[in-house]
Order: C-alpha cells, then structure tokens, then sequence
C-alpha cells in the first residue's frame, strides 16, 4: 500500500514553504504533491518516500494532517492502457477521488472513495494489472 | 443535568444560606440602612442625595425607597476616582483593587478588613456548595495582583482549608507540570484559557489518566453551556460558574451549587435588580435585563444601583438544594458586548453556543466585522481541529456550510465562515478579544 498524506492549509503564501521546509529538514523526498484549494483554505496531498515519519513531522509543526492509502497500479506507458485499468474501475462502479500518473514509470495511483481497499486491489490484480507496494513505489 | 438526583449538599453557613424570605427581607433593610449611612460619608453620594433631597438615611423607610435612588454607572465610578467614593478614614483600608482601565480612566474600590472577610465568606460559600473541602488541592489559575481573579479566590480556598497553588495565569506547561505533580483537584480560571489547554493536553506531553482533576471554576468572562459541556467533556471534570465584578469583590457575587441550574446570589450581601438598560425599568423575575447591584456589607466602598453592564435573568422557583437566595442565570453578555449586524442584535455567545457544538471546530475563533458596500459583513473565523481533519475536502465544505447554515438559524443574519489552520488564530491567556469591528475604521 502506497500512503498519501493530506494536510489543511490556509490559502496564503508561506504556508507550502512551510510543508517543503518541514520535509526538507527531515530528508524526505516528495514523490508527488497535488494541491487544491477553494480561495480560502486548501489541502495539500503528497506522496513521500518516507510517509510515517512526514506525517509526524508535519503534526509537530502544528499541521492538521491525515493519512490515506492510495493504490499504485503499474500501466504501460501506451496509448489504451490507462482505458483498461480505468474501465475495471468503472464496471464495479467504483468511483475514483484522485488520481496520479506517473507516465515515465508506468505507474497510476488511484485514491478511491470506497474504503474496500483490499477488495478494489484484488479486483485490479484479477484483471491482469500489476500493483506496486510501499517499498516499489517510494524507492521508484 | 437531572433535577431528582440526589445530590450531596454541603452549607458553609446553613442558617444564612436557607433562610426565610421575609427574614431575608428584614436583614437586608436593616444592613441597607447602614449602608445608607456609608453612602452619605463619601463625598458622591453626598452631592447626589442632596440634588434629589435625601440628607439622612432616615429619609428611606423602605427597601421600595430604593428606587428613589438613581443608577451608579461605570462612569460616575471614574469620575470619583481616587476618593470620592470612600467611606471610612484611610487608615482603616487595608487594601484597594483598580480596573485595568482599558477603556477610560481607571476606577477604585477600597476594603476595610471586614470588607475582605466578608467578600472571602461569600466564597467561602460559594466553594463549600460545589463540594470544595480543605481535601482538595486548588490551583489558582487567574493573574494574581490588582486583578481581583487572583487574591479574591486565594484567600477563600486558603481558608477553607485546600491546599492553594498561586500560579497565576500562563505557562501553560507549567500548570499541567503542577497539575500532575501536586494532583491539583480544583482549578480557577478563564473559560477560553481552560478551553484553550483542552485541545493540547496530549501536545503538552501530558496524559489525562496522570492527572486528579475534579473541579474546574471558571469565571472572568461568560461562557456558554455547550463550552462548559466540552471542558467537562475533555476534562471529565465538573465545571461551576462563577461570577463576580471588581465594583462587588470581585469573584465570589453569585455562584452555582451542584445542580449547575443557575448561580445563587448572596442576597444578604446584595441587592438585586434586572432592568431595562435603554429605559431604566425594573423588571420582574423571568425577564432577562441588565443585573443592578446595591452592595449590604462593604464599609470602605458602598455602591448604590449599581449598573453592571452584564445582562441575567433572576430565576423564578427554588433550587433543589435548598438555598433561598434566588439565582440568575449565566450571564448573557454584557450590553456593550452587543454586535447590531444590519439592525440585528446579536450576542458573541450566541455564535460560541452554535461552534461549541462542533467536535470538527477547535475552541478558538474570532468574530471580524467589515463593511462593504454600505451594508455589515460579519465573518468567523474558526480552526480546524487535527485530530478529526480526514483529508476531505467535500467535508470541509460540508462542515462550513453546516456552520453557515446553524449560524445564520441562530442569528438571523448570513455569516461567512472560514476555517483556518489549527494555532493560527489569536490566543489569549486570561481575558478573550473575540470581536474584531473594522466598521468604524473604513
């Protein structure tokens, strides 16, 4: 399992420094970060080699933080590819919240909006895919 | 709370505490009288009964005649100062409390030593019907100095027995060290710094089970029942109400017994009045107005109708524990705490009572005023509370509208919420600045 970590922020400037200086501080290599926001407060989500230890970082600075796994599933890097894992998805009804590519290493992580996790994983592995743990994933 | 419970009672003075209306009556008349007499030595009240015809205390036959008397206002309070309002020779003060004197000059009451004895009785009192005993230890978590939080509560846990730690207000680690080293039984403090050590026990390093909290006193400022309901909550604790005004003591006026269903003021003390505040009527019990004090003990600083500026209700009925001195109610506000949002009142506590109920909200927030194009906008401003942000941001939406919605139900008038991240909004140690008006800075 691949853990992204969310964090609440004020919609200023200051406050992402204060994300990347936490981690820098820490050693921590972001992965990814996503951010969305409404005008007035936003949330920051991020994918780290070392989730754990950001997480408890970022809490003792103060952030409200949480914590989520999210699915890495490995897609070849060609046209259709990303349409079949998507489809699986869909057939089940299983609707996605956020998303990542990563095009240059054929990997999609997928954060769902149903708590099944291990159910969804099994469904994906049954159809053919690949799904990349913890270590494959931050050692990417 | 439930009435038919059988609660223990404990009197600090029994015969006082239960005594009969009409003895009552006939108590205060008699302790009116002197007080009277008090007045007509000080050089305001002089000049006032003169201009309306009162030269002597006998010139009152009734406590009825106590309407007769005109209203004594903060501002009569600062134009007397330093003296004007002293009644005794100096050397029989033995102390004196100012305000801060934020707004305006600064104000004085003297104490004689009867003064002092009698304003720690009354707490005394008040400490005994919520079950303090000379068991507990007592944390004084108010400032200690001319702010009469401090001294006022230390002197009657001090002799009542407890074992009394001066630590004055702040630092918050090293009330929680001395909580957990000296199991601290009962606490005095402001609400909003006792709601503020709420949300940061664990991120003080310290654990729930460590300490022997079993009181918590709050006073200083009013507070709503669903904050009392999350202190007794992150505590699991019993809070008490306690209320009180420099101009009367200090704390100590009224406070709660165990039933926790009003605060009982010591009518031997004072005499109680609800008026109209923009007419000056008195109104009956039931009807909230603003709370006039007449002071039946002090000696050194007699105050006659005196405007409080807090609004109450005086209860009708009795208490279940037997007390005959009736009860107000929590304080509502103060009428200068009133906001007038676009012709609509509204009263601080009655935003604090909607976000107190919010386990998703910290217990911090700031209510900001702005104008814009011509009309008010209010907007509040809460903190997320970390440990149940789950990263959605559809809840967070959800949970600001939900506010919007409660807000606006409560208040008759729309506000805009927003939620900011947790310590980022303004603390304070002792007394809270929760209104930010920019109106008349535009």
């Amino acid at each position: 399992m691949v853990k992204q970590i969310m964090v609440f922020v004020d919609n200023k400037p200051g406050r992402l420094e204060k994300i990347t200086g936490t981690l820098s501080k820490e050693t921590i290599n972001i992965r990814s970060i996503l951010i969305s926001d409404n005008g007035q407060f936003g949330i920051v989500k991020l994918l780290v080699d070392k989730p754990d230890q950001a997480n408890m970082a970022l809490s003792k600075e103060g952030f409200a933080t949480a914590v989520k796994d999210v699915i890495a599933v490995f897609v070849e890097d060609s046209p259709g590819k990303l349409h079949d894992l998507i489809k699986v998805l869909s057939a089940k009804n299983i609707n996605i919240a956020d998303g990542y590519g990563f095009a240059s290493n054929s990997v999609f992580c997928i954060e769902t909006e149903d708590d099944n996790r291990q159910g969804i994983e099994k469904l994906i592995k049954e159809k053919g895919f690949k799904i990349l743990s913890g270590e494959e994933f931050y050692s990417m | 709370m439930n009435l038919f419970a059988k609660k223990e009672i404990n009197f600090r003075d029994k015969d006082i505490e239960t005594i009969g209306r009409e003895e009552l009556s006939d108590m205060q008349f008699a302790s009116f009288m002197s007080t009277m007499r008090a007045a007509l030595r000080t050089e305001f009240y002089k000049n006032r009964f003169a201009k309306i015809g009162i030269t002597s205390r006998e010139d009152i036959k009734s406590l009825d005649d106590l309407a007769k008397i005109p209203f004594t206002t903060k501002e009569d309070l600062r134009e007397a100062y330093p003296s004007g309002l002293l009644a005794v020779g100096l050397e029989k003060v033995v102390r004196l409390h100012t305000s801060s004197g934020t707004t305006g000059s600064p104000t004085v009451i003297y104490h004689t030593q009867k003064d002092l004895d009698n304003w720690t009785e009354l707490l005394m009192r008040g400490l005994t019907a919520c079950g303090v005993t000379e068991k507990d230890v007592f944390q004084n978590m108010m400032t200690y100095g001319l702010f009469t939080g401090g001294l006022g509560l230390h002197y009657a846990a001090e002799r009542l027995g407890a074992l009394v730690i001066p630590a004055g207000s702040g630092n918050t680690r090293r009330q929680m060290q001395l909580m957990k080293d000296f199991r601290t039984t009962a606490v005095h403090v402001t609400p909003n710094y006792m709601l503020h050590i709420a949300g940061r026990i664990e991120e003080l390093g310290f654990k729930l089970e460590e300490l022997n909290l079993k009181k918590a006193f709050l006073g200083a400022e009013p507070f709503s029942e669903n904050a009392r309901k999350k202190i007794e909550k992150s505590f699991k604790i019993d809070v008490y109400n306690c209320y009180g005004l420099s101009e009367m003591n200090g704390p100590g006026v009224a406070m709660e017994c165990v039933y926790k269903d009003g605060l009982h003021i010591w009518e031997d003390s004072y005499i109680v009045e609800i008026i109209d505040p923009a007419t000056g009527k008195v109104l009956p019990d039931g009807q909230q107005g603003e709370l006039v004090l007449t002071t039946l003990k002090r000696e050194a600083t007699p105050l006659l109708r005196y405007r409080t500026r807090d609004l109450a209700t005086v209860f009708k009925g009795n208490c279940p524990c037997g007390r005959t001195h009736r009860r107000i109610s929590r304080i509502m506000g103060r009428t200068d705490d009133m906001l007038i949002i676009n012709g609509v009142n509204i009263f601080p506590s009655q935003i604090e009572e909607v976000l107190m109920k919010k386990p998703e909200v910290g217990t911090n927030y700031l209510i900001e005023l702005n104008k814009r194009d011509e009309l008010d906008r209010i907007t509040i401003k809460v903190e997320i509370y970390a440990k149940l942000f789950h990263g959605s941001m559809k809840e967070l939406e959800e949970l600001r509208d939900q506010l919007k919605d409660e807000l606006k139900s409560t208040m008759l008038v729309s506000a805009d919420v927003e939620i900011h991240e947790p310590g980022s909004l303004p603390v304070y140690e002792g007394k809270a600045k929760r209104v930010i008006d920019n109106r008349s800075k535009e």
